[in-house]
């Protein structure tokens, strides 16, 4: 049996409640949200915090709102609020394709956007399609607000920009026209973590050219989980399928996966590179209006 | 820590320490064994309950988390003696063999037919994709499942909204 150490447990009624609990337990302390990450890192003694802080009952932190040209999405909402959503779907594809393939819809029933985020396991999905997105993480401490690029926000393995006294609020995406995204996974089986994924946002100027374009890579070692340098690559080119080709194949030359259970370096290395190649294919489908 | 939640219509109050998996609590404390606790690590779904209205996997929340909310187990499934048709249809099509993960698919299958009433083939694989069989006996859940969508009860409507503490 698997029980996690002892552990005390407060629930937060609202933002600055939790702050104030936060504040008063230090480091020692982990928000639980969903707990589908780290519930099973506690009962592995992975994990094990002197307290619980629960925000499942802030209502604040939950909704899909449009605000100006911005999507806002709360860091408590479900992953299975983010697929049904139709203006997720509606604006950015990447999010919808991949909360299909992340874990199974019992666990996005409870599993949460910030939670995801927050755990920051490098073969995260959501952290990957937020950063080809270019979306801005909002974290609230005691001393107020302060934003941060989700390209900055992780720090390394299950480390990220959020202090132990402070909280992931909100997750915001600049929505820009004539752009489109989409989402690739290689997984062992329905539901696992990542071998290799890649997500594309291509931005399209009125002759076809590529404007902009945002890469997210997870689970390849990819630092922040970008592809900077394919990026650049393709900005100002035309979004031919040579041009998504080569800019797969410098996606792949520049991140660093670690052989291990799920595959040798090497198929995953390849993997990055043709799963970037894929989603930009369908990244200018969709912008283009050939592809829904 | 002292917690009350209403499983199956009933109350429970109960002092638990904030490390008990609802899984246990289930079993162990409120005495309900229907609720199977299989792989531990969230995969399987052998142990998934309804909280409030939407299913869990109970080995992967606290019993604390379910304070103040209701819970419906396979135990809940049947009203005034009557089977649920989930029930009825892995009874009829031998949804199961060795009966282990039938409490979790069940559970899943009820949530998806009270939101989908007609399922295609793939919507149910689809819905119970986070739920193992071990027997690999997957052909007929499906079409049990299927049956039960063929198979509703008359006032099935009515008893899904029978959830709430009386």
């Amino acid at each position: 049996m698997q029980v996690p150490a002892h552990f005390g447990y407060d629930r937060a009624t609202s933002i600055d409640h939790a702050l104030r609990l936060l504040a008063r337990h230090g480091d020692q302390a982990r928000v639980i949200a969903g707990g589908h990450s780290l519930i099973p890192m506690m009962k592995l003694r992975l994990a094990e915090p002197e307290a619980l802080i629960d925000i499942n009952g802030i209502d604040e932190l939950r909704g899909i709102t449009v605000s100006g040209d911005e999507l806002l999405i709360g860091a408590l909402t479900r992953h299975a609020d983010l697929l049904s959503s139709a203006v997720v779907g509606e604006h950015f594809p990447v999010l919808h394709d991949a909360e299909r393939v992340i874990a199974d819809p019992v666990v996005r029933n409870f599993g949460t956007v910030g939670g995801s985020l927050c755990q920051a396991d490098p073969s995260e999905d959501l952290s990957a399609a937020f950063v080809a997105l270019g979306a801005t993480g909002v974290i609230r401490g005691a001393a107020g607000s302060r934003t941060v690029p989700l390209r900055e926000f992780h720090l390394g393995p299950y480390e990220t920009a959020v202090a132990p006294d402070e909280l992931l609020v909100e997750v915001r995406v600049p929505i820009r026209p004539g752009g489109s995204s989409a989402y690739t996974k290689v997984e062992r089986r329905a539901g696992d973590w990542a071998v290799a994924a890649a997500g594309a946002a291509v931005w399209l100027g009125p002759d076809g050219a590529i404007t902009d374009a945002g890469i997210g890579l997870a689970a390849v070692g990819a630092e922040h989980f970008t592809a900077p340098e394919a990026e650049e690559f393709l900005r100002g080119r035309a979004g031919d399928d040579a041009a998504l080709v080569e800019a797969g194949k410098i996606a792949a030359q520049h991140c660093d996966p670690q052989a291990d259970q799920r595959g040798p370096a090497d198929y995953k290395r390849h993997l990055a590179g043709e799963l970037t190649t894929r989603a930009l294919r369908r990244a200018v489908a969709r912008a283009s209006g050939q592809e829904a | 820590m002292m917690i009350t939640v209403t499983v199956n219509g009933e109350r429970h109050s109960h002092d638990v320490e904030p490390r008990l998996l609802l899984v246990h609590f289930l079993r162990d404390v409120v005495g309900l064994t229907g609720t199977h606790w299989g792989c531990d690590t969230s995969n399987c779904g052998a142990c998934v309950v309804w909280l409030d209205d939407t299913p869990v996997k109970s080995c992967t929340a606290l019993a604390v988390m379910a304070d103040g909310r209701t819970v419906r187990t396979v135990e809940g499934l049947e009203r005034d003696g009557e089977l649920d048709p989930v029930q009825r249809g892995f009874m009829e099509c031998h949804g199961l063999q060795c009966g282990f993960c039938t409490p979790g698919m069940m559970m899943t299958s009820r949530w998806l037919l009270d939101r989908n009433p007609d399922p295609s083939e793939e919507e149910i694989r689809e819905a119970l994709s986070g739920q193992l069989c071990r027997c690999t006996g997957y052909e007929n859940i499906v079409r049990s499942v299927r049956w039960a969508a063929e198979n509703p009860a008359d006032d099935s409507t009515e008893a899904s909204q029978e959830v709430s503490p009386s």
